[in-house]
């Protein structure tokens, strides 16, 4: 164990909590991801490239992959608006505001489902007024898009709050004084220096929507082709006893997502570091 | 308050006891049926033995519980929708016998339906049959044959009776299904999920579902908003049943399992799935409930397709027809 | 930084995001909980008390209850491990535990069921044994240790970081075994943030959706969560119930969130007072 030390430390307890971490990471992690790589190892290529390249496959990743666009695109407007208004102005119900954007993290995605299906029913609150204008939200890819959207709006609210709290209004004042519109100087200034943030957000709820399962499956009509996700799909494989194409299905989720995550970590700490550094 | 905190308390302490208890695991459908056989058996097995027994229920896609049997769910006995479900547990797991379908009367189905329509009233889309449903303004919803037996025999359906009418030529009858697919507005994964879209999120003309659900939404949801469509040709649709040997005998069960099972075909519990609307042997039943049942003219699958395993293969595998149809099906929405 | 709206753009903005959130997140609280209360109060009161629903909450208490001292216990080591120790491959770990973040629930089912299912290896002895894993109550938990384990570790490790580890050093170097200086130096300093990790944790347990649903066996009143049992009801033509379980689940979150903003308020003020002491300590 030592020799993994690259400096002493005079604290103990790095065998016990070091070795104790491993354990866990490996059995609740390492273990059950090697089995599914395990199980899609004994396929050979061709097997592999046909379930993941099979129309019905390849439509539902056009679905999930269009939807997660649109709902991240939501949220990047959305979710900025919300974080310039709470962090910019002071007017009743702010703090409300603020406790409440984290309401779709702490709402199970069961429950979130199942509520906005009723809301943008073609009977729903909501979803009659849609009809109304002839569109229909539950049971389309357009339900699809706002479900995903709920469950991950914290996402760029959180992440683009605390930069926004750290901007001071003299670059923006000094920009207004040098007679720059006010749109100006939101895109040029603001939005430019908000822009890593931004993205980090919008890149982690566009993750997580890859993945949402609970809150989509209400309201998606769950047709093949049209509004069926990738984990439905996944799903779909399993009850079919297909345990191949699941976990090659499965696979690919995981592997994007992966991908992603590491991604976003490394545009932030080169992000980080530049900033740190000027 | 009290009730609040009794109720907390009650729920934490939960109720153990040294009783026998069976597990049923069920198709999706089939809750509120076995919500009502299951008091009654506990009654005849006090009855009989002096023992108690408490059943539990799980219901879904028959395919999904018989995955999970097979991944280790205790189910003592499985009352299915579907003979190819039971044959997977032969199959893959060697959990029953291979001559499961002969150890109780009538394959080991002790009651059987067929598949009907559900529609708005005064069927205002004019559906009296299986072709009306390919027709260009329809819209159906019916759950998954992928994941769903229901979805499975109404496809099957779908098929053996327009094989019927155009004498079994497979061209246009392949136009028919991508047509009828076509016209899909929702695919749910279990019958009950269609059945919530049909009656609660008002999606579809056709809710196509078991004879005994129709006429069970139509109790539910009040009689006065839809019309039940009985097609002149249907299929045939089974309920198989067996105790599953390999966890009976773990959990030495066998005999309230079995005689379980042997109470379905009893003329009290033929009676009482008469008035679920399913269609029994029982002779006396029978004949007391023959104006319940309009005469189908009911296809089996064997005449059709060879075999129920033949037809999974060729129809519902990865890549097979429902797989191809339904990308014919695409490209006419 | 916070300044009264002057202008009308100011106030359309203002305007604009109340619309956003009174439709994207009012709007489905009230709901949920007009759904509940749709056929008055005995209605609810016998939802409440069906045996099903008791069988849920008490699933969904145990699931809870196993799970949140098991990844506060791991999250705790974890953090203490990457972020008092320098070693090789300090980053790594400290990456491998956000998997469960970006993975999807379904696929996390999936796994657990490939490896400690009855027809893997694991399983398979498992259930020699006469211990049934997936489809059962280990196997429910499981999944909802793997999907909650990053909270805990999450919080900790940015604030452990920042914290720095002289105090507990001194504390060694004065003569304090390990464990003290954990106990009486490194625990009240990191309380909040330990019980802000417990409040996330929890929530995400009760609620937990795709990945418990692949894995139970579907049983009422003995595998049913609370979430499964919402659909499983809205599906049993009870929608009311349905609704009355969703609101249950709402108010938990409700909950959630009043405490995650006091404890972060509790986080702040306890990191502004530590800097302060900092400084203090700095200045001379």
């Amino acid at each position: 164990m030592p020799l993994l030390r690259t400096q002493h430390s005079v604290l103990p307890g790095f065998t016990l909590s070091f070795a104790l971490s491993v354990l866990f990471i490996c059995l609740v992690i390492l273990v059950p991801l090697s089995g599914l790589a395990i199980h899609v190892s004994q396929m050979s290529w061709a097997q592999y490239w046909g379930v993941i390249t099979d129309p019905r496959s390849l439509a539902s990743f056009r679905v999930t992959l269009l939807a997660a666009a649109g709902a991240s695109g939501i949220n990047a407007v959305v979710g900025l608006l919300l974080a310039w208004v709470i962090t910019r102005y002071r007017f009743p119900g702010r703090r409300l505001m603020d406790a409440l954007v984290d309401l779709p993290f702490a709402l199970p995605t069961a429950v979130a489902g199942l509520t906005l299906s009723a809301l943008f029913a073609a009977n729903g609150w909501l979803g009659q007024w849609f009809e109304a204008i002839g569109i229909s939200v539950a049971y389309t890819p357009l339900g699809i898009m706002i479900a995903m959207s709920f469950t991950s709006l914290p996402f760029v609210v959180r992440a683009v709050q605390p930069v926004l709290e750290d901007l001071t209004p003299d670059v923006e004042e000094a920009a207004a004084t040098l007679g720059a519109t006010p749109m100006a100087t939101f895109t040029r200034v603001i939005l430019a220096q908000l822009m890593p943030a931004l993205l980090t957000g919008t890149a982690l709820a566009f993750t997580r929507s890859l993945g949402e399962y609970g809150a989509v499956i209400f309201i998606a009509g769950n047709m093949p082709f049209e509004t069926e996700i990738l984990s439905l799909l996944v799903n779909i494989r399993l009850d079919e006893f297909d345990y191949a194409a699941a976990s090659a299905l499965a696979s690919v989720i995981l592997i994007a997502s992966l991908v992603l995550l590491f991604g976003i970590q490394l545009v932030q700490s080169r992000l980080t570091r530049r900033w740190k550094g000027h | 308050m009290r009730v609040w905190i009794s109720a907390l308390l009650l729920a934490i302490a939960g109720t153990a006891s040294a009783q026998q208890t069976l597990l049923n695991s069920s198709y999706d459908i089939a809750r509120e049926l076995f919500a009502a056989v299951n008091p009654k058996f506990q009654a005849h097995w006090q009855e009989m033995t002096g023992e108690e027994v408490s059943i539990k229920q799980s219901h879904s896609g028959s395919s999904k519980q018989a995955r999970a049997i097979l991944q280790g769910l205790k189910a003592d006995v499985v009352t299915f929708n579907q003979v190819t479900d039971v044959n997977v547990l032969h199959d893959k797991g060697n959990l029953i016998p291979a001559d499961w379908n002969t150890r109780l009367p009538n394959n080991s189905s002790p009651y059987y339906s067929t598949t009907a329509f559900l529609v708005r009233k005064g069927n205002p889309k004019n559906i009296q049959g299986w072709a009306d449903l390919a027709k260009e303004d329809v819209s159906v919803v019916f759950p998954n044959p992928k994941t769903s037996g229901n979805g499975r025999y109404t496809y099957l359906a779908a098929w053996m009776a327009t094989s019927d009418r155009l004498d079994g030529n497979e061209d246009k009858i392949r136009d028919y299904m991508a047509h009828f697919l076509a016209n899909v507005a929702v695919f749910d994964s279990g019958g009950r999920a269609a059945t919530v879209t049909f009656a609660e999120r008002e999606i579809g003309d056709v809710l196509i579902s078991f004879e005994s659900e129709v006429n069970n939404i139509r109790k539910q949801y009040g009689s006065d908003d839809y019309d039940v469509v009985v097609p002149k040709t249907s299929v045939l649709a089974e309920f198989p049943v067996t105790v599953v040997d390999k966890v009976v005998d773990q959990k030495g069960t066998r005999k309230v399992a079995t005689e379980y099972l042997n109470f379905l075909y009893s003329e009290d519990i033929q009676r009482l799935l008469a008035g679920f609307n399913y269609r029994v042997h029982n002779d006396t039943v029978v004949k007391e409930t023959a104006d319940q049942f309009p005469p189908v003219k009911l296809l089996e699958v064997a005449d059709y397709f060879g075999s129920w395993a033949d037809a999974q293969k060729t129809h519902f595998a990865s890549g097979g027809e429902l797989d191809r149809l339904q990308a014919k099906a695409r490209s006419l929405r | 930084m916070h300044e009264r709206p002057r202008h009308w753009h100011q106030w359309l903005l203002i305007m604009a995001a109340f619309a956003a959130v009174a439709i994207l997140l009012v709007m489905p609280l009230a709901l949920i909980f007009t759904e509940a209360f749709s056929q008055g109060w005995a209605m609810v009161q016998q939802n409440l008390t069906n045996p099903d629903m008791l069988g849920a909450i008490k699933l969904t208490l145990i699931v809870a209850l196993i799970t949140v001292p098991v990844n506060l216990l791991f999250g705790i080591l974890l953090a203490w491990c990457v972020t008092r120790y320098e070693f090789r491959g300090r980053k790594l770990l400290s990456t491998l535990i956000d998997i469960p973040f970006a993975m999807s629930p379904v696929v996390a089912g999936l796994c657990y069921l490939v490896v400690y299912g009855a027809q893997s290896v694991v399983g398979n002895w498992f259930s020699g044994m006469g211990v049934q894993l997936m489809f059962a109550l280990p196997g429910m938990v499981m999944v909802t240790v793997f999907v909650t384990c990053p909270y805990v570790a999450r919080v900790l490790i940015p604030l452990m970081e920042s914290q720095g580890q002289h105090e507990e050093e001194a504390a060694i170097i004065l003569g304090a075994s390990g464990w003290q200086a954990f106990w009486y130096v490194t625990l009240p300093k990191i309380r909040w943030a330990l019980l802000y990790g417990v409040v996330l944790t929890n929530a995400r347990a009760v609620g937990e959706f795709g990945a418990v649903s692949v894995v139970s066996g579907l049983i009422r009143g003995q595998t049913l969560t609370l979430p499964l049992l919402v659909q499983m009801w809205n599906q049993d033509y009870n929608t009311v119930g349905a609704f009355t379980a969703a609101g249950l689940l709402a108010a938990m979150a409700l909950v959630t969130l009043l405490l995650k903003t006091v404890l972060e308020w509790a986080t702040q003020h306890n990191t502004d007072n530590a800097t302060e002491q900092k400084t203090e300590q700095d200045t001379p």
